[in-house]
């Protein structure tokens, strides 16, 4: 049996252009989608046979699970540098994820120069400076402290930045925006313990170093540390993982992720900022002037829809599912609107609660494919209303070699063979 | 989106050696140091502002955090061929890793961004070498090593003579 997308009741009127359905359709229907057409649930011929494995004894227990064995596509890709492996990047693949949080081993990673392999009992976290009473923590201690959990997305200020290019980069949604992942994150908030440490009023910035081979440091800006800052020991309910910054790392929701600084053991604070090599030669915008933006903290909302996406094919006409991904540094994603026509008309795609704020966020839109090539767009709009802008308003703002902070609407063309590609359109 | 713009305050002396203007995006209203924060159980043992100075790295835009120590940009080229030419390429360009030298105007269409054209601060490149370089062995240079090598490198992106001294007061 092939997979046979469902069609829908004939009186389902389309509500906008290129056979986008209402988004209440499957709650009011319960319709049953057409194996995602995707290619991802092929059934075997035999399919009616009792499959072997209800025949055997199952595998034993493990002491940490893994993904099944089949899922070996839902993998990091890694781009590294060939004289140093331990300095590159490796993106989350968004495109095989549904939900919104990431599971560890497939949060994105940049790093500096390789992981450190940090013992926690040596490992120590000291604050001076402008504070009147300079103190180290050790990890036992820190255990005691109150600790908060909260969802919210880390990105990279780098993220989608091939958006830049010339010409679209044909790649899967994961190996092109897939430099920001999310998880809930547990942790002491900072402001706890920059309090105990008699924080000075004159001091405005805090210089955050990482315990890494490399001692990546950044200045961050102290409403925000005083803010919602956390202090993470705890990724999706188990430590940080080594990659995420254990035993420590800082969460600053919203931010750019370079200021989340990982092996987090040192916060300087002071009056005024360190402009180190990463807030001045790196994660800062070059504009069309010649002069630049820096301290550019916050992520812009963004949406990219990850199924259906380049690398699936579409398994004939029929009805769809369309879904992605939306998050924007400055609050709650308060609407997503999707296209099927290349941005003549839009419907509102519904929202997955709980609505939380700088945090993924999923959509869904019910889609009816009538074979005819088109183009899929998505665009978000956050709590504060901001949109996010059409690839031509972003780069008639910001030129095209700002590298950092692109956020423009993604765009996907549909072929008549089902086949997609990106397109700037 | 822009945020509102305010041009970061100029600084006299040498240290502010780039050619490009870096713009602060945001305007930080004064914090006040009265908010209600959760009581914390205040275990973090007190140390010395002294007895973190090994552990502190930090060079700031001003000087504070420059060690005692001095180097030229004569000096400062052979500490690179030894050292950094093998990611870096001969006299920081054409290497595997970033390119340390260029000085093309930042409104071309693809310029690269060095240290000649767009990083602000000799305070940066001393920090940042000291820290993170050579990638494969970092915080392993002395310090005259690394004054020689800022020197060296503001002297191939143009910006210093070759036999003029780098050190905690230039
Ligand atoms: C093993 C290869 C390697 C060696 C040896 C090396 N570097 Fe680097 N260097 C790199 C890489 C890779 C980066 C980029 C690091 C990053 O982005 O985190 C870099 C970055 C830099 C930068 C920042 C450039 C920019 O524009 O951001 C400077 C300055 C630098 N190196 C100086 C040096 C000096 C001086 C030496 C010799 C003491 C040296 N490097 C030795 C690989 C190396």
């Amino acid at each position: 049996m092939s997979p046979t997308p469902i069609l829908p009741p004939d009186d389902l009127e389309p509500v906008a252009g290129g056979g986008l359905l209402d988004r209440r359709m499957f709650l009011r229907q319960g319709i049953a989608l057409g194996g995602a057409g995707l290619g991802l649930l092929a059934f075997d011929a035999d399919a009616t046979d009792v499959p072997r494995w209800m025949k055997t004894p199952g595998g034993p227990f493990t002491n940490y699970g893994e993904p099944s064995a089949y899922e070996k596509e839902a993998i990091r890709w890694i781009s590294a540098n060939a004289k140093a492996p331990g300095h590159g990047i490796s993106w989350t693949p968004l495109h095989r994820l549904e939900g919104t949080i990431t599971p560890n081993g497939l949060h994105f990673e940049r790093h500096h120069n390789g992981v450190p392999a940090i013992d926690p009992e040596q490992h120590r976290l000291t604050l001076h400076g402008l504070f009147s009473k300079p103190i180290q923590f050790s990890l036992e201690q820190l255990f005691r402290y109150p600790m908060v959990s909260r969802q919210c997305f880390v990105e990279c200020g780098g993220n989608s930045n091939a958006g830049w290019h010339e010409e679209p980069i044909q790649t899967p949604v994961g190996y092109f925006h897939g430099l920001a992942s999310s998880s809930e994150w547990t942790g002491i908030p900072l402001s706890i313990l920059l309090d105990e440490a008699g924080l000075q009023p004159e001091a405005r910035w805090l210089v955050a170093e990482g315990a890494d081979a490399g001692a990546m440091n950044v200045s961050i800006p102290i409403e925000k540390a005083l803010d919602d800052t956390l202090l993470a020991l705890y990724q999706n309910g188990e430590r940080i993982r080594p990659e995420q910054g254990y035993p420590m790392r800082l969460i600053l929701p919203g931010f750019e992720a370079v200021l989340n600084v990982k092996w987090l053991h040192r916060l300087q604070a002071v009056k005024e900022p360190l402009m180190s090599r990463n807030e001045t030669a790196k994660y800062t915008e070059l504009e069309p002037s010649g002069k630049a933006r820096q301290f550019t903290f916050i992520m812009e909302a963004k949406s990219v829809i990850t199924q259906p996406s380049p690398g699936f094919r579409l398994k004939g006409p029929g009805l769809y599912q369309i879904s992605g991904l939306a998050w924007s540094g400055r609050g709650t994603i308060r609407r997503v609107d999707i296209s099927a026509d290349g941005g003549r008309s839009w419907a509102p795609a519904a929202l997955q609660e709980p609505l939380l704020s700088k945090c993924f966020t999923r959509f869904r839109l019910p889609w009816r494919w009538d074979g005819s090539p088109l183009i899929l767009k998505s665009r978000a709009i956050d709590d504060t209303g901001y949109q996010q802008p059409e690839r031509s308003t972003l780069i008639a703002e910001r030129g095209q070699r700002g590298y950092f902070h692109y956020n423009a609407i993604v765009a996907f063309a549909v072929d008549s063979d089902g086949s997609l590609r990106h397109v700037y359109a | 989106m822009s945020m509102p713009s305010l041009s970061s305050p100029s600084r006299s002396g040498l240290r502010r050696v780039g050619r490009a203007h870096l713009f602060i995006g945001l305007l930080l209203p004064l914090w006040t140091p009265l908010l209600a924060v959760p009581e914390g159980p205040k275990l973090g043992v007190s140390i010395t502002q002294e007895s973190i100075l090994p552990l502190d790295i930090s060079v700031f835009p001003e000087g504070t955090g420059l060690p005692p120590g001095k180097g030229t940009a004569v000096e400062g080229k052979m500490q690179f061929e030894a050292l950094c030419q093998g990611c870096h390429g001969v006299k920081g360009s054409g290497g595997d890793a970033e390119e340390l030298v260029g000085r093309s105007p930042l409104n071309g269409s693809r310029p690269d961004q060095t240290v000649g054209n767009y990083w602000p601060y000799a305070t940066t490149i001393f920090d940042y070498i000291r820290r993170a370089m050579p990638l494969n062995a970092p915080l392993s240079l002395s310090n005259d090593q690394v004054y020689a090598l800022t020197a060296y490198l503001l002297y191939l992106n143009g910006i210093v003579t070759e036999t003029s001294e780098m050190n905690a007061t230039t």
